[in-house]
């Protein structure tokens, strides 16, 4: 009656051989959820192309990003327009610097703070809550007390202040964003530890003789990554958006480096010349980055949340 | 309640302690003092410069006159590149066009945002949500710094509507600055208003009025709305400092003459003092405006126990 078309007969040979069926994990099921969302592959696939940009596009480039077209840096209104044939592609910058290798300079900056700031966030953050949370009582309470107190001064003013006060440097930039970035991480961690913790599991594992620091990094960590990245990823385009008003304000990266945020300041300073391109390129592939950085975030969200199910 | 109140107040007063003495202390670690120069200056000549500042006390006795200085007299002391200037001038000089920018933002975004959001979650899956909802991811990619240059490349470059800068009292000066500063916070009041909503007006308590027969407009204003504004409520802390940072921009890109010219210039001067001066002004802003929406919250959430 049944059992004609292959795919039967092989699923009837399966279950008579008693094949291993491989098992639906959690990380199985979200990705699977990931890619049904088309907004986020597709943000997922324009991103990965801006990555391959910053990586395989110096390759291409005919100038550096610090040196000075002399012939053209005259009349760059004319002769500095974005074209194949000059080598200028994106055409040059208001000192007469090739734009294009400034482009890919700058978005390579902002997608490294992103990364390394929601890194710093991601790190910190979890082990401070994940400790808090899962010591209790006088710890937990004096922990994030601080973090109140700390979560309550402007994160901006003080990454400008640390940034005027130590001297501009990448390190420095990184070390500043990555101060600031995890106060709100480490709340969210610690509210879910304390939600696992009186759980049925960690309970038998404790009856189980397994140490307190072992509880925690075995059976506690893997069960707040869910939360963790999706927060993680959310917090990426907001470190851009602080780097890049940081340096539009001219108080991020300096020369010769730059950044997306202060190549869209020159761009901005010089539109009034009409030399419009000096400002499209840049906020076109920072506009890009955020949007798609946002519509990834809440693909994970939807994918790893387990509660809208 | 009572209780509450002041345990809040008991957690904001070491807040404002904290911002002071490490904002202080930061100040004291950078290196080069604020008189140090291209040119070295002759040692007697900076005793006498460090001596008129009080920079020859031991350092608790410096920290306790700045700190007492600003808790008594509400004085930040002198500016140290500008000699005839004290850092309260250029507060009293900038902060109120700061707060000018600031405040209108700020009921600019929460007004048109609230108003945006609550038609939307009305009027579910209409063109008006569909606008909502585009506006809500479009502001996001346009912070303050993105809408600037856009709207002053328009607005006064192609159309010639409106000044692209100064701050001439009249209100074709406000508009743009406005605009830029609340754009993409409105798009995530509305944002959140508008779920916030859905949510509510799908619940069992807004059915059962409806099976009452209530008018939707009752329903809506006198029984949808407190539940759903608490979110809302929630994130005006988090928006008031983002504008005030904004401001900053604004007053920057603008020339407004504002606070944010100001502090910029000195962080670029390293004028410490007024550098230390804004971002405690700022700070202290931020905790009460903090312990405002958390006290504001309380009372509107019969929920939170105290």
């Amino acid at each position: 009656m049944f059992g004609n078309d292959s795919q039967n007969a092989d699923l009837a040979t399966d279950v008579n051989e008693e094949a291993m069926v491989r098992g639906r994990s959690l990380l199985r099921d979200a990705r699977g959820r990931f890619v049904q969302n088309k907004a986020a592959m597709g943000s997922l696939i324009l991103l990965s192309l801006i990555a391959l940009f910053t990586i395989f596009g110096p390759f291409f480039a005919q100038f550096s990003n610090e040196e000075i077209d002399w012939a053209r840096m005259g009349d760059i209104l004319h002769q500095g327009r974005p074209s194949v044939d000059t080598g200028h592609y994106f055409g040059l910058d208001y000192l007469g610097r090739d734009l294009y290798s400034r482009v890919i300079q700058a978005t390579t900056i902002s997608l490294l703070v992103g990364l390394i700031g929601a890194a710093m966030a991601l790190v910190v953050g979890t082990l401070y809550g994940t400790i808090a949370g899962f010591v209790g009582g006088r710890t937990d309470s004096i922990m994030m007390r601080i973090v109140d107190i700390l979560m309550a001064i402007p994160s901006t003013l003080v990454i400008i202040l640390l940034l005027v006060v130590a001297g501009r440097s990448f390190v420095m930039l990184f070390v500043a964003l990555g101060l600031v970035s995890w106060l709100t991480m480490a709340r969210i961690v610690r509210g879910q530890t304390l939600a696992l913790k009186n759980r049925e599991f960690i309970e038998a594992a404790r009856a189980a003789g397994v140490s307190e620091i072992v509880i925690m990094f075995r059976h506690i960590l893997p069960n707040l990554m869910g939360v963790v990245i999706v927060y993680a990823s959310l917090l990426v385009p907001d470190m851009i958006l602080a780097e890049s008003f940081i340096s539009f304000l001219g108080l991020g990266i300096s020369e010769p480096y730059t950044s997306l945020g202060s190549l869209i300041a020159e761009g901005a300073g010089t539109m009034g010349y009409g030399t419009l391109w000096q400002l499209l390129f840049p906020l076109s592939i920072f506009i890009a980055i955020i949007i798609t950085m946002f519509f990834i975030g809440d693909g994970l969200r939807d994918a790893l949340d387990p509660k809208d199910r | 309640m009572l209780s509450y109140i002041i345990k809040r107040i008991f957690i904001a007063i070491p807040t404002v302690f904290i911002l002071i003495v490490a904002s202080w202390a930061l100040m004291k670690l950078a290196p080069g003092g604020p008189f140090s120069s291209e040119r070295p200056i002759p040692p007697q000549i900076l005793a006498n410069l460090e001596a008129r500042y009080g920079m020859d006390q031991p350092e608790w006795k410096q920290l306790w006159d700045y700190f007492y200085n600003i808790v008594v007299h509400f004085d930040f002391g002198p500016s140290f590149k500008y000699k005839d200037r004290d850092v309260n001038d250029i507060i009293a000089q900038g902060f109120p066009i700061s707060m000018t920018y600031g405040a209108l933002s700020f009921v600019v975004a929460v007004g048109v945002g609230v108003c945006l959001g609550i038609a939307a979650a009305i009027n579910h899956n209409s063109w008006l949500d569909y606008f909502a909802v585009s506006l809500g991811i479009a502001a996001q990619a346009l912070p303050n710094f993105v809408m600037a240059p856009i709207l002053i490349f328009v607005f006064t470059l192609k159309l010639d509507w409106l000044p692209g800068g100064w701050y001439g009292g009249q209100w074709q000066y406000l508009i743009m600055p406005v605009i830029a500063l609340s754009t993409s916070f409105m798009g995530s009041i509305s944002r959140i208003t508008r779920s916030s909503m859905l949510e509510t007006l799908n619940s069992n308590f807004v059915r059962t009025a409806q099976a009452k027969g209530l008018p939707t407009r009752t329903i809506i204003w006198r029984h949808a709305m407190k539940p759903a504004m608490l979110p809302v409520l929630s994130y005006l802390g988090p928006v008031f400092v983002a504008v005030l940072t904004g401001s900053v921009f604004v007053d920057m890109y603008f020339s407004t003459g504002g606070l944010g010219q100001a502090y910029v210039g000195s962080a670029l001067q390293r004028d410490y003092s007024v550098l230390l001066g804004v971002t405690i002004l700022y700070g202290v802003l931020t905790i009460s405006v903090n312990l405002l929406t958390d006290l504001a919250y309380a009372w509107f959430d019969p929920k939170i126990r105290y």
